[in-house]
């Protein structure tokens, strides 16, 4: 209920902050939204010596469009997400997936950053962030550096921040017309993690075909997955039942799941085929009409 | 090491010397002693720990006390002036039987005080996804959906639906 003693800065510029990650080192944990890692220090699961609070560092939580690329800054919050136009007009998938994410109160707190950097498969936006074709910039004291999400996930709380690092924008390729995107999650009552979640972004020519598929399942497999096998029986083929199908049976088949509270190992297979396939024909629906 | 910080509290400023890990529910309920603002869980679920921070609801169970540093919080007892009239929400959900223990009642009086601020007409629909951060063990929440509609009418200046029993 009452995290241990820690040491609280609250830095107002990103490099004032890297230094004092630097500083001190694996004792310090970075505070962005503070929904996933508050809770943690509560139970005592964590105990970092140091909070570095990034809340007051300017230039960190816009939206905007350059060049083809959306680039969202990490500390935008769920509920800014939530109520983007412009997202909205690429990528309905936020609305979708954002409602998912725990409750109002949460989402105004939580970041799209912080999300991403937690480093937990169950989180809901990793597997955004794979079906979208996604990058993160991650800043240090030697400056920039663009990581693409599939090199981002390493493992449980492991991801390609270094210490001394913060995530500092999520960048999204504008996705081309005949593009559709869409996420779903299975879960046990509102605001709960995810039984399975899958995002899938795709993309079809006026000839029917698929020229692109992007497919990221949530909480199914220790770290955030993409749905390789699944990519591949859709793309370069007409999108028909039997494929979706295939890429739905592919899918059930490769994700890793836990059994837990949530479902036996079977079910959590079951559910993530099911919602497989009817994420696929959403993003076609939205694909067909954009 | 303790910080100091400014908290504008219901239009009070208070200057506060706290430990970091003080959490901004315990600041209000320990150290300002405004014991409306209530702890139902420990998990960051129940919500019954909502307040406005620069006007969003937020579970001050899951913020830092430091982390309203030069910002300002509402808390139920804010609502409503000294002795003046009630809050439409207040008044909603006395009319409306929204409450029976009134345990998850400041919580829920404080998200929807948000809610109403983004959309002074939600549908069933919108009240019950708005509060879904909001745990009621109680009164299985069509009250609550009533008060709020009710306040909501209030808000918009139109005659409040009738709070009688419907008689099937």
């Amino acid at each position: 209920m009452i995290a241990q003693s820690f040491q609280y800065e609250s830095p107002g510029t990103l490099a004032e902050a890297i230094a004092l990650l630097n500083q001190y080192g694996d004792e310090a944990k970075v505070l962005s939204g503070g929904h996933s890692l508050i809770p943690m220090m509560k139970l005592r699961f964590a105990s970092p010596g140091y909070l570095i609070d990034i809340n007051g560092i300017p230039g960190l939580s816009d939206i905007k469009e350059e060049n083809g690329v959306v680039r969202i800054g990490a500390l935008a919050r769920e509920a800014d997400l939530e109520h983007s136009a412009l997202l909205a007009q690429h990528f309905p998938i936020f609305k979708d997936v954002t409602k998912l994410i725990a409750d109002p109160q949460v989402r105004n707190m939580g970041t799209l950053g912080g999300n991403l950097a937690h480093g937990d498969a169950a989180n809901d936006h990793p597997a955004v962030m794979i079906a979208l074709g996604a990058s993160v910039v991650i800043t240090g004291a030697d400056g920039e550096r663009e990581v693409p999400i599939d090199e981002f996930f390493y493992g449980f709380y492991m991801t390609a921040i270094q210490q001394g690092e913060i995530l500092t924008e999520i960048r999204l390729p504008v996705p081309a017309a005949g593009t559709g995107n869409a996420y779903h999650k299975l879960e046990r009552k509102v605001g709960d993690y995810a039984t399975s979640g899958v995002a899938v972004q795709l993309t079809i020519g006026s000839d029917g075909i698929v020229t692109a598929a992007g497919i990221g399942l949530t909480n199914v497999n220790p770290v955030p997955l993409r749905a390789t096998r699944s990519e591949e029986a859709l793309v370069g083929k007409p999108l028909t039942e039997e494929n979706i199908l295939l890429a739905a049976q592919y899918a059930s088949e490769d994700c890793n799941p836990s059994a837990d509270l949530r479902g036996s190992e079977d079910y959590k297979r079951h559910v993530t085929g099911v919602l497989v396939k009817r994420m696929i024909k959403k993003a076609a629906e939205r694909a067909m009409a954009s | 090491m303790n910080k100091t910080i400014n908290v504008t509290v219901n239009g009070t400023k208070h200057t506060l010397d706290v430990e970091p890990r003080l959490l901004l529910v315990h600041m209000i309920r320990e150290v300002l002693s405004m014991t409306g603002t209530h702890i139902g869980c420990d998990t960051s679920s129940c919500g019954a720990c909502t307040i406005l921070l620069d006007g969003k609801s937020i579970k001050s169970c899951t913020v830092l006390a430091v982390q309203a540093d030069g910002k300002s919080i509402t808390t139920i007892e804010g609502l409503a002036p000294e002795g003046g009239p009630l809050h439409p929400l207040q008044e909603g959900f006395k009319e409306n039987h929204g409450l029976h223990c009134g345990f998850c009642t400041p919580g829920m009086i404080m998200r929807c005080v948000e809610l109403l601020e983004h959309n002074n007409n939600p549908t069933e629909d919108e009240i019950r996804w708005g509060i879904s951060g909001n745990l009621c063990r109680c009164t299985g929440y069509n009250n609550i959906v009533k008060a709020v509609q009710w306040a909501g009418a209030k808000m918009r200046g139109e005659e409040t639906p009738s709070t009688e029993p419907e008689f099937v």
